[in-house]
């Protein structure tokens, strides 16, 4: 697993981060530190402030308080083309005049390309190709379904060749083979490069499964340990709460099975 | 016809014509993908009360209607980082203050002139040397800001990637409203206060129709706002009726048949969808 390169060495680390918006404190205590080439699964309720800390990671939200590292610099300081993100799906915007493959190209540029060089198209459909969204890559994007244009900004993230993922909620709205597709090109993605992937979802069988670590936060960070270690009951309950507790005991008893 | 181009004073409307839709149909793709079509009018309207003022003083008015303009597109900027109040909101509130503090200018005035209400409507064919050097200024400017193309289309595009890879988005915002401020003041006296909103808007809306690039709906937009001042001015001069406003006929003209010739290529690729599918 990775090429071994920087492991060990920390990409994330995090010191007492708190947010505040709107005079609500929304995110707090977050304390811990990320090795290089790690999976790390972000669980948490609705609400939990998951999206707002990959956000402080981009450094599209200043933290009140704390600090926090990427690759040893301050989050937005760290040179772009390290990361590569994956927003959410839901707040993506499809009235923009694009077509797939240009979107990748912006990815591997990080600039709207006005014209595409053929070295960069043919860089944009290998990965479109290794998404499995080759034949989307000249379609508008209007004209795409909700799984297809998750397929495209994976590509548009991977095509970069980041050292570090950040994906919020890649699996919500598509379904189990978009899903199984997924986690397939990541897991092909990670053993490639050794990148550090960070990864929010409502999905513990998910996490249990492919993740070396797990990052349990509630407002506050519940718990950030292998996922072994992290994903106990009393961390869960903790973490979401006494209502889903049965749901997640069975869903973990199904995954071990 | 087109003895109609050996008359000076149609030779100048045609160039000030030209030379305005370039900068303002290169910008409207950002404020129409951007929805700021309100904009435009906005500024438009503030560009008066810079006029009023220059009037008042007895100064040129563009030289007074330029800065004032520009500080009401950066005020409208900053409010709107600075609170959670929607664009056109903003802008409904500047529109109206800079128009009341130029009809309270032209008030202070002890001569009456009718000058001012020719910005209001505008008088291509009253084009003078300085309006046609400011305008080839501007369109000179607009040529120099193309580098920063591909960092506005992305922050058009999405404003949380752009600001992930690094680009100052607030800070370009500025620099656009900026730019599409100086962009309507060179406008509005050719085309009018009323009308400049149509400049900006109407051949980018065509262009969105007919593109499925941000780079095509630039170019475009820019191809159909050229088109249109030259058919425009030329069916003015024919069948005698005022130019900006058959510029704009024209403008509308294009946009019917872009939405026409969009709604045809919808139904074909539908048909051709269905014959593929057993």
């Amino acid at each position: 697993m990775g090429n071994g390169e920087n492991d060990g060495q920390p990409v994330i680390e995090t010191q007492g981060i708190e947010v505040v918006a709107d005079g609500f404190c929304i995110l707090e205590a977050l304390n811990h530190t990320i090795p290089a080439g790690a999976v790390v699964a972000i669980l948490g309720p609705n609400g939990a402030g998951k999206s707002t800390y990959l956000k402080v990671l981009l450094g599209l939200v200043t933290p009140t308080n704390g600090s926090a590292l990427v690759f040893s610099h301050p989050p937005g300081k760290a040179p772009p083309s390290w990361i590569g993100y994956v927003p959410q799906i839901k707040t993506l915007d499809r009235a923009f005049p694009a077509r797939s493959c240009e979107l990748v190209v912006n990815g591997l540029r990080g600039r709207w390309p006005w014209r595409i060089t053929p070295a960069e198209h043919d860089a944009a459909m290998a990965e479109l190709a290794r998404v499995g969204a080759a034949q989307v890559a000249h379609r508008p994007l209007a004209a795409l379904s909700g799984g297809e244009l998750q397929r495209v900004y994976l590509a548009r993230a991977l095509v970069r060749r980041p050292k570090l993922v950040l994906l919020d909620e890649p699996a919500a709205g598509i379904d189990v083979t978009g899903e199984l597709d997924l986690y397939r090109v990541l897991e092909h993605y990670h053993h490639d490069t050794g990148a550090t992937i960070l990864m929010i979802t409502h999905d513990w069988a998910t996490a249990a499964h492919h993740a070396s670590h797990a990052l349990l936060i509630n407002r506050r960070q519940i718990c950030f340990a292998p996922s072994q270690v992290a994903l106990t009951d009393e961390n869960l309950r903790q973490a979401f709460g006494h209502a889903q507790h049965d749901h997640l005991m069975h869903l973990g008893k199904d995954s071990d099975a | 016809m087109l003895e109609a181009l050996s008359l000076p004073f149609m030779q100048r409307a045609l160039l000030a014509g030209l030379l305005i839709a370039f900068t303002t149909s290169y910008f409207g793709v950002f404020v129409v993908q951007r929805s700021l079509a309100f904009m435009g009018s906005g500024l438009a309207h503030a560009a008066f009360g810079g006029v009023a003022l220059g009037l008042l003083l007895e100064h040129e008015p563009l030289w007074i209607a330029v800065p004032f303009t520009i500080i009401v597109a950066i005020l409208i900027t900053w409010v709107r980082d600075h609170t959670r109040l929607a664009a056109d909101t903003v802008i409904g509130v500047f529109f109206a203050f800079a128009m009341a503090l130029g009809i309270v200018f032209l008030s202070m005035r002890t001569s009456y002139s009718a000058d001012a209400f020719t910005y209001l409507f505008g008088s291509i064919l009253a084009v003078q040397a300085i309006d046609l050097w400011f305008a080839g200024l501007v369109a000179l400017l607009t040529l120099l800001s193309i580098p920063l193309w591909s960092r506005w289309a992305y922050a058009t595009f999405d404003r949380e990637a752009a600001r992930a890879d690094g680009l100052n988005v607030l800070a370009h915002d500025y620099l656009l409203a900026i730019a599409i401020a100086v962009a309507v003041v060179v406008a509005v006296k050719v085309i009018g206060i009323v009308l400049l909103s149509a400049f900006l808007v109407i051949p980018a809306a065509a262009a969105r129709l007919l593109a499925n690039r941000f780079a095509s709906m630039t170019t475009f937009a820019v191809g159909l706002s050229l088109l249109t001042v030259v058919a425009g001015v030329l069916a003015s001069y024919e069948f005698d009726i005022p130019t900006g406003a058959t510029i704009i006929l024209a403008q509308v003209a294009a946009f019917a048949l872009a939405l026409l010739t969009s709604i045809a290529l919808r139904r074909q690729r539908i048909r051709r969808a269905r014959q593929m599918t057993p």
